[in-house]
């Protein structure tokens, strides 16, 4: 079904004919048929016996499958045994009818859920395939009659394929440790492709936002979905499986040679071509060459390597950073940064906690200021219009004697200020319309001018203003 | 529940190359069987012919049972130090974030345990029968070459040692102190020879049968306390020492 979809929906892709459309439209409502058989079963899944089912006998057996059928077949054995051998035990063949049933229902249910899923990923492969501006009216009917099945459950759809529009999706999300609050309410989306910044101060809470979105501990209250998954106990190693985690220290067997090291977490994640891809994961961080020596002998710098070549492993779909160039010297951090350049560009989505304001602001689409409440989230030019208003920096040899009589002269600045002898900053909505005339002003003025320039905030400028009003604010 | 092979393999993996590549853990696996290795020798070897038959028994029961606590003894310390030596070196947090989970992190750190510590037992028991049969007296070899003592060893060295090494593994999830852990490991562990000492003191008499139903009272303890492990392991307390409302898996 979803390849006779996806068929089709390239077909009109490709020629933009009416019949091929018809052909989507029909699926589609096929599929908008099952995909109310998922509603209709929706309270049984979510029912607890079914969840004890899948829980305690293991629900990664589906009735689809081979598997399931071997066991439905001989659940059904057993109960015609029952019946033949002992005929009123009838309390006994109805638990195994009850539990053979849900296990079915589930199965259908999931499948369903499945196909539907499926539907959506044919819709992400037109958007990849093809940009919205580019797109031809039968590309977009397409997309629209394939979005349009995939709308209404959207989430669930979401859960099942893993593949959202966003990688992270945080909702009031809160982790106390007791009287101690180490993140309060913070909400955000990292969107897939994203190189995230989470800045903050020390104890702000950075590290056990990654912890708990990496599933180490868990929140007190809200909600999170990470690359599609809902941010529950029992998804713990689902999610664990499309993400990866690089500590602030690298946490390196020191004994072991970094090949062992990598090996290690090839077994771990279960990875097939394990020596291949640890070649390409050392060969990205230039690590090649030191692949038998143990990772004790290894400078701070080429054990911080090995734990983003270790990161790199499983292909993840979003890598948390936690201080990757922590006590990396000036190569190194451009190193890593140039890896995390390179990453972005695979479209894998990076959550990077850095100190480095620099760095941030040259890597990261987007950033987001956590003091244990979420300061600010967007884009740093954003950030900067929102914090700081435009401005004009003067700097004369001499002060000048009557600044109000000269900058008076120019209706564009509305306000101005003195912040050194002969340096003044002049608040103007357009600065560089406003400087001609300032230059004129103070030309007129007989001043020597030494520079006259646009005011540029940096992100640190951003972040010391926020963190400083929270100083002022909390006593 | 499901266990994953592949993972818990590459956890064994892993524990073998640390243990090659660390002399300490190697010297505090090979020093104690070797000194139980030379005591019942020596002491059998020292009984005298004319010893009554409840004597030799005694002293046969004796050296079972040091043949019994060979696999407690050598897989507590290391199974102590198990995990929270990992939390210490912060190689615990990395591998915490992958697919592993607990059931497979704690079995395949037990399975690393106690492999050596039951082999080691097997091959100091092989040496020392080998010894006994060939230059002890007729008398006590007939009361050491009995089968039920044979099935009881096979059985009970890896069960014992399993048991030694969910104790001390216990201790080591919970521990915020290696020295702690590795003392607590080594005497919580001893209380399980107190169901193997019912045959070697002869209150129970050592038979095939009796060596099965202890055997089987053991696997059922193995198996209790690898579940009651794998929820004292509890990712928030190991990682914040904080513990977490509910256990991440």
């Amino acid at each position: 079904m979803v390849r006779d979809v996806t068929a089709s929906a390239t077909a009109v892709v490709a020629n933009g004919d009416d019949e091929a459309r018809g052909r989507v439209g029909d699926l589609v409502v096929d599929l908008e048929s099952k995909d109310g058989d998922v509603d209709r079963w929706r309270p049984l899944v979510n029912s607890k016996p079914v969840w004890f089912v899948r829980r305690r006998i293991g629900f990664g057996v589906r009735p689809v499958s081979w598997q399931g059928w071997v066991v439905s077949v001989i659940a059904l054995g057993i109960v015609v045994a029952t019946l033949i051998g002992r005929g009123r035990s009838t309390s006994s063949t109805a638990s195994i009818v009850v539990v053979v049933g849900l296990y079915l229902a589930v199965g259908y249910a999931r499948s369903v859920r499945r196909t539907t899923s499926t539907v959506a990923e044919s819709v992400q492969s037109i958007d990849d395939a093809v940009p919205r501006s580019a797109r031809s009216p039968g590309e977009t009917v397409a997309r629209a009659v394939l979005a349009n099945v995939t709308q209404r459950s959207l989430r669930e759809t979401a859960q099942a394929t893993g593949s959202p529009a966003n990688a992270i999706d945080v909702t009031n999300l809160t982790k106390r440790f007791g009287e101690r609050t180490a993140f309060l309410d913070v909400t955000f989306s990292v969107a897939r492709g994203e190189v995230f910044g989470f800045l903050g101060p020390n104890g702000a809470g950075k590290t056990t936002t990654v912890r708990t979105l990496s599933t180490l501990i868990e929140p007190t209250s809200g909600q999170a979905r990470i690359a599609g998954i809902a941010l529950e106990p029992e998804n713990g190693e689902a999610i664990r499986q499309k993400i990866s985690v690089m500590t602030e220290s690298p946490g390196l067997y020191a004994k072991l040679s970094v090949n062992e090291n990598l090996e290690f977490f090839v077994g771990l994640y279960r990875l097939p071509n394990g020596a291949a891809r640890i070649g390409d994961a050392l060969e990205a961080v230039n690590l090649s060459a030191r692949a038998n020596d143990p990772c004790g002998s290894l400078s701070k710098g080429l054990r911080q390597r090995v734990g983003l070549a270790r990161a790199l492993l499983n292909d993840p779909e979003i890598i948390f950073l936690d201080e990757p160039t922590s006590g990396l010297d000036p190569v190194a951090t451009r190193e890593v940064s140039d890896l995390i350049v390179s990453l972005r560009s695979r479209g894998v989505t990076i959550f990077l906690t850095t100190h480095r304001l620099e760095e941030a602001e040259r890597l990261c689409d987007r950033v987001a200021i956590l003091n244990t409440t979420l300061r600010v989230v967007g884009r740093t030019d954003d950030l900067r219009q929102q914090l700081f208003s435009s401005s004009l920096e003067v700097v004369t040899s001499e002060p000048l004697l009557r600044p109000d009589d000269v900058f008076a002269r120019v209706p564009a600045i509305s306000s101005w200020r003195r912040d050194d002898a002969g340096h003044y900053v002049l608040e103007t909505l357009s600065p560089k319309a406003t400087a001609p005339a300032v230059a004129r002003a103070l030309v007129a003025a007989n001043a020597d001018i030494e520079s006259l320039v646009e005011s540029h905030h940096s992100l640190e400028d951003v972040y010391l203003q926020l963190i400083d009003q929270d100083a002022e604010v909390r006593p | 529940m499901t266990v994953d092979a592949t993972r818990v393999r590459a956890v064994v993996l892993k524990e073998f190359r640390q243990y090659r590549r660390n002399k300490f853990i190697l010297y505090t696996m090979v020093v104690m069987p070797i000194v139980f290795l030379f005591v019942p020798i020596s002491t059998i070897l020292g009984l005298s012919s004319s010893l009554p038959e409840s004597a030799v028994r005694g002293a046969v029961g004796s050296v079972f049972l040091l043949m019994f606590i060979i696999p407690v003894v050598v897989p507590a310390s290391i199974a102590a130090y198990s995990v929270i030596g990992e939390r210490e070196q912060g190689t615990l947090e990395p591998v915490l974030t992958t697919p592993l989970s607990r059931e497979e992190f704690v079995l395949g750190k037990a399975l690393a345990t106690l492999l050596p510590g039951a082999l080691l037992s097997y091959a100091v028991f092989i040496v020392v029968m080998a010894v006994l049969r060939t230059a002890a007296h007729p008398n006590v070899v007939h009361a050491l070459w009995q089968v039920p003592w044979f099935v009881a060893e096979l059985l009970f060295a890896p069960l014992l040692a399993a048991w030694s090494t969910w104790v001390g593994t216990a201790i080591s999830v919970r521990s915020s102190d290696v020295r702690v852990a590795q003392q607590l490991g080594t005497l919580a562990s001893l209380p399980a020879l107190g169901i193997t000492s019912l045959m070697t003191f002869q209150v129970l008499k050592p038979t095939v049968v009796v060596a099965l139903v202890v055997a089987a009272v053991l696997v059922i303890i193995d198996v209790g306390a690898w579940r009651v492990v794998s929820h004292l392991f509890d990712r928030e307390r190991l990682i914040t020492g904080t513990a977490a409302s509910r256990s991440v898996p």
